[in-house]
């Protein structure tokens, strides 16, 4: 199964989110923080090259000389952030290709240094094999996190019935 | 938010750069901010090229044509952003399945029984309310014995036959209610009703389009060639909901009167002012906005269908069990 960067990201972050942006049900496009993030990422870094293709899936925010950047508005997602970035290399070493990574938050000017040592990659490797099984069963359950409130994901989860009022 | 833009004259729609213009029949040009609309109806004649719809497209713009006489023409809508192939296999097995289809048919029906009686409760006349709810209620209890789909039709027939019996307890002014006739309307009443239910179908149709759902996959309606019924299906929540409690409100506060209706042959249309009456009314209604239970949040009534829309994509991919909307105050 092809995996993006992007829904490493969202395994890292909510396996909901991930099950239903792999069936094709996403609610970016219409999100205000979504936009922001687009927006953010054209105008940060304008002057390095953008979007570069590894395969028809995935696709590399930025690649400076010996290092591939991810711009992000807010470090909250940390680890997620991480974890698509060591993907990333992880990708870029299968194809003979050794790089560092620079995570940016030019928002809080803040730059994080990642490296794609033997640990990540085997969070790597493991983290396939769990997206592999999880996309091939039922929608996870909803768990409610304290990040829910800002995700585009959030009215679709949320929006329900209680029980018949008369 | 974004609103809509109803366009009652004739003119001509045109792109100049990136921005959208109206230039009306006295030559006079007017911007329309792309960015803040929705959707743009069309009921008279509007001269366009394909330099403006390609801007429409990129804006995710949808057009909406209607006759001369209100009735819905078709749409020019913007390739489709939100596909999954998934959803829409899931949601023809829903349809395929018998029992499956019956289940949300049903909740429709449910729902708009539901809000028929929230209308006799809210302007209905006192002494008569309780008799016309439960008529309904009891016909609504036959839902859950219906085993195919002209069974639950037959008893939604019913249902409105007695929820039409009731207009006249609700209607002031001297109004008074006949019968359901359409294309064409015989009344004021009935011009308003096709109208209502015409405007809230596209309604329905632009909300959907924003999700993955296929508006042609439908439940209660036969899925046919000629239109989205599923538009059709999700409409009978809304028209008791949000076109009818229009209707009363028109009419109850002389906000509409016989002079804002053209007569042909015993034919009735609205007139010009008489729809650009309904269509403020209408965008009003759609615009403004209630807390929501469960998101504990402000949604607008627009945005209800689009949440309506969620719940049902969360039926059909084994998420949580559909439950249709019911207005709870």
């Amino acid at each position: 199964m092809s995996i993006r960067g992007i829904e490493m990201h969202y395994f890292a972050m909510c396996h909901r989110k991930l099950w239903l942006f792999n069936r094709g049900i996403g609610f970016e496009l219409e999100h205000d923080r979504v936009i922001e993030g687009l927006v953010l990422h054209d105008q940060a870094y304008s002057r390095l090259t953008k979007e570069v293709s590894l395969d028809e899936f995935t696709t590399i925010d930025t690649i400076d000389g010996d290092i591939v950047r991810e711009v992000k508005i807010s470090s909250r997602m940390e680890h997620a952030d991480r974890l698509q970035m060591l993907y990333y290399l992880y990708l870029l070493r299968q194809r003979g290709i050794e790089k560092k990574g620079l995570l940016s938050y030019p928002k809080e000017k803040k730059t994080v240094g990642i490296e794609l040592d033997a640990e990540g990659e085997q969070e790597i490797e493991q983290a396939i094999k769990s997206i592999d099984s999880l996309l091939s069963g039922k929608v996870p359950n909803l768990r409610k996190k304290t990040y829910c409130k800002k995700c585009a994901y959030f009215d679709y989860c949320f929006v329900g019935e209680e029980e018949d009022a008369v | 938010m974004k609103r809509d833009v109803f366009m009652m004259s004739g003119g001509r729609l045109k792109r100049k750069d990136n921005t959208l213009y109206f230039v009306n029949e006295e030559g006079l040009s007017r911007p329309l901010p792309i960015e803040q609309t929705d959707n743009i109806h069309i009921f008279g004649q509007v001269d366009m090229n394909s330099s403006m719809l390609h801007l429409l497209s990129s804006h995710g713009v949808q057009l909406h044509l209607y006759n001369y006489y209100g009735f819905y023409d078709g749409s020019f809508v913007p390739r489709k952003k939100q596909v999954s192939g998934f959803t829409v296999v899931q949601q023809s097995s829903h349809v395929w399945d018998n029992e499956k289809r019956m289940y949300i048919a049903r909740q429709f029906i449910q729902s708009a029984v539901h809000h028929m009686q929230r209308n006799i409760r809210k302007y209905g006349a006192e002494e008569e309310v309780s008799s016309y709810i439960g008529t309904l209620s009891a016909h609504a209890a036959l839902l859950d014995e219906a085993r195919s789909i002209p069974q639950l039709m037959g008893i939604e027939g019913q249902c409105r036959q007695v929820y039409y019996g009731s207009f006249n307890c609700m209607l002031k002014g001297g109004w008074k209610w006949e019968y359901r006739s359409k294309r064409p309307p015989h009344d004021p009443i009935n011009a308003m009703i096709s109208f209502g239910n015409s405007i809230m179908y596209t309604a329905v149709l632009s909300e959907i389009y924003k999700t993955v759902l296929d508006p042609t996959i439908s439940f209660l309606h036969e899925s046919s060639s000629k239109r989205y019924s599923l538009c059709l299906d999700i409409a009978e929540i809304f028209k008791p909901l949000i076109t009818d409690s229009i209707i009363f409100n028109l009419i109850n506060n002389r906000r509409i009167q016989e002079k804002h209706f053209d007569q042909e042959d015993g034919l009735v249309y609205l007139s010009d002012e008489g729809r650009k009456r309904f269509l403020a009314a209408f965008d009003e209604k759609m615009k403004s906005t209630f807390k929501h239970r469960q998101l504990k949040r402000n949604v607008s009534y627009r945005y209800l269908i689009r949440l309506e829309a969620y719940k049902l994509i969360k039926h059909m991919i084994g998420d949580t069990v559909y439950k249709p909307f019911k207005a709870w105050w």
